[in-house]
């Protein structure tokens, strides 16, 4: 039993020693599946509410006729379209996050701290501001998917601002990156704020609420107008992986390999938009999600995007639901931002990334 | 056959290739030399189909390189750039498979760890990447180039390597097993074009010489007929460099190949 169990440890450590690392993504991809189902039960499962684990299971194989009316609500139209949203959004915080980094070739960049997730968030108060006014007829339009178009429109903005200015002849270096993505950054929260004064009690009240960062409001109507954005980068993993590995040597190196440079770069930045923008809409700016998990997987399974963007996937809907259970209870009754939980764990990768062990990231790569 | 036919490139005013024509013969070593900023680099980017020309074409088989996809190109042939750096810590067995996959292999990692062998990395497999010497990154680099073109000729067509510098930070050793790589894949019916530095090394392996100064190709053909005092004189401008000695008290040291 023992030694069945060793056995694919021995073919993971035998493939690593031979350079291979693809027996190590599958058990990493293994793992982080049996994480991601463990975070979905902790995420069903606790809650300031005396639901918990036994009535899930309960509910789960079929009986929930012995649950009261309270509980089956709880479960249904509280915590199952929260655990889907904080999925959501934690898969597609860190699968953007991940193509970003590959894109501009540089662990650092992550949509929050280059000003993508401030674009998003000038376009979504903007849509809560001007969709009673100027904008009321494309609003009444759109209905739902309003408010995550227009934040995908704002992230789109700021993703390609920034690589048009941060990156000369398809290079892009960390101070240039990090120094353009913060003014970017600050000139969008500067419109923000002008488009604030403009607001309205109602609307005001509406932008507070958004901009708290969680995941409180989740409502399947939340879920379903983020999922088409978020299904959209998950379905182009397997188009842009192999293309993201060949940018790794450089565009040329990539174009010598095939790979249409320029088209996979246009499609990266929509994705990275979409992904990022949606998730802004509908539950805040959640920082770090997007440089934590792709740097922790890359120690472990090494910086080829064949595992990197489906454990990013994974991985990131865990780590989201995990914070947000750790949100909902820590300080119960009360609930603590999610962004702050992340932050709390992110900055300090951030900065440990930046100060380098590995040296890579302070130097400006060429 | 690769030809480049009128290849004119300007850049801020400046012509970097002026009206050049080049072709690369199947079973023929090509070597491109030239003093530094003659245009050697960028004729290897047209000819790749990296690099747009604002005047001629190149066409590989009579088709218009502008007109093929970067995966058809990938098929056809395999560049060696001058010094990579990566951003992410890539094996070196991880670099090499990037080529297998481009030549569409079917096991890609085994292609791979076939090519680092034929570079003499064999045992480098796990490797990182940015933690190999500059002169065992080129070789890795190098291993990328034959997994992408791994046989000199597929159904009867030849496929190509272009080597941009390919000795730069290599030794003696070292330099003449790369280029000695590079002679069986034209010797086995493929095309090869190097760009070289060393006049030797360019004599010894170079079936065919380009010598390019300014943007123009100031003399082709055999070495043999091509490397003499008038041109090194024009092109390089130093005398007498041509078959003589030099002074008793300073030794040189002339690799050749092994010719096995």
């Amino acid at each position: 039993m023992l030694k069945a169990l060793a056995m694919p440890f021995r073919a993971v450590r035998e493939g690593r020693e031979a350079g291979d690392r693809t027996q190590q993504g599958v058990l990493v991809m293994i793992l982080l599946v049996v994480l991601l189902v463990i975070a979905c039960l902790i995420s069903l499962g606790i809650g300031p509410t005396g639901v918990g684990l036994k009535d899930l299971w309960v509910y789960v194989t079929g009986r929930s006729a012995s649950l009261s009316t309270q509980e089956r609500v709880i479960l249904e139209a509280v915590r199952l379209p929260r655990t889907a949203l904080g999925l959501l959004v934690g898969a597609g915080l860190a699968v953007s996050g991940a193509m970003m980094q590959g894109l501009f070739r540089n662990p650092l960049a992550d949509p929050g701290i280059v000003g993508v997730t401030s674009g998003a968030g000038l376009f979504a108060v903007a849509a809560i501001v001007l969709g009673g006014g100027a904008l009321a007829s494309v609003s009444a339009l759109l209905g739902q998917e309003f408010l995550p178009l227009m934040a995908f429109l704002g992230g789109l903005l700021n993703t390609w601002a920034l690589y048009v200015i941060a990156t000369r002849e398809g290079r892009t270096s960390t101070t240039g990156l990090i120094l353009s993505g913060i003014a970017i950054g600050a000139l969008s929260a500067a419109i923000m704020g002008l488009l604030i004064t403009m607001a309205d009690d109602r609307q005001l009240r509406d932008i507070t609420f958004w901009s708290l960062g969680s995941l409180g409001g989740a409502t399947y109507g939340r879920v379903m107008s983020i999922l088409p954005f978020v299904a959209l980068v998950l379905a182009i993993i397997p188009f842009v992986a192999r293309g993201l590995d060949a940018l790794v040597l450089g565009d040329a190196a990539a174009f010598h390999m095939g790979i249409p440079v320029q088209r996979l770069k246009r499609i990266v930045i929509i994705a990275v938009a979409a992904a990022c923008g949606s998730t802004v809409a509908v539950a805040g700016s959640i920082g770090f999600v997007g440089i934590i998990v792709p740097h922790l997987l890359r120690i472990v399974i090494g910086p080829s995007h064949r595992f990197l963007l489906p454990g990013s996937a994974l991985g990131g809907g865990a780590l989201l639901l995990i914070a947000d259970a750790v949100a909902r209870t820590v300080a119960a009754p009360a609930e603590l931002p999610i962004g702050v939980i992340t932050a709390l764990f992110g900055a300090p990768v951030f900065l440990f990334l930046l100060i380098g062990r590995n040296g890579i990231s302070m130097r400006d790569l060429p | 056959m690769i030809r480049a036919d009128n290849i004119t490139v300007s850049r801020s005013g400046r012509k970097l290739l002026d009206s050049v024509g080049v072709t690369l013969e199947a079973g023929l070593f090509t070597v491109i030399v030239g003093p530094n900023g003659a245009g050697k680099s960028t004729l290897m980017k047209v000819l790749s189909g990296e690099l747009v020309p604002d005047a001629g074409e190149v066409s590989y088989y009579g088709v218009s390189a502008g007109a093929c996809q970067p995966a058809e190109l990938a098929k056809r042939r395999a560049v060696l750039p001058q010094a990579t750096q990566l951003a992410f810590p890539f094996t070196a067995l991880e670099i090499a498979r990037m080529g297998a996959v481009a030549h569409g292999a079917l096991n890609p990692t085994e292609e791979g760890r076939k090519a680092l062998a034929r570079v003499g990395l064999r045992g480098f497999e796990s490797r990182p990447y940015p933690s190999l010497s500059g002169g065992e990154q080129q070789r890795v680099q190098f291993a990328r180039a034959l997994a992408q073109v791994p046989k000199p000729v597929v159904d009867g067509v030849p496929r190509a390597l272009f080597l941009d510098e390919p000795t730069a930070s290599l030794d003696l050793g070292h330099q003449i097993s790369v280029l000695e790589t590079a002679r069986d894949f034209a010797s086995g019916g493929g095309m090869v074009l190097a760009i070289l530095h060393d006049l030797n090394l360019a004599a010894e392996f170079a079936d065919h010489l380009v010598v390019l100064n300014n943007g123009r190709v100031v003399a082709e053909g055999p070495c043999a007929e091509t490397v003499n005092d008038g041109i090194i004189a024009s092109v390089y401008g130093i005398a007498g460099a041509v078959g003589r000695l030099p002074a008793g008290h300073i030794p040189y040291v002339l690799p050749q190949s092994r010719h096995r």
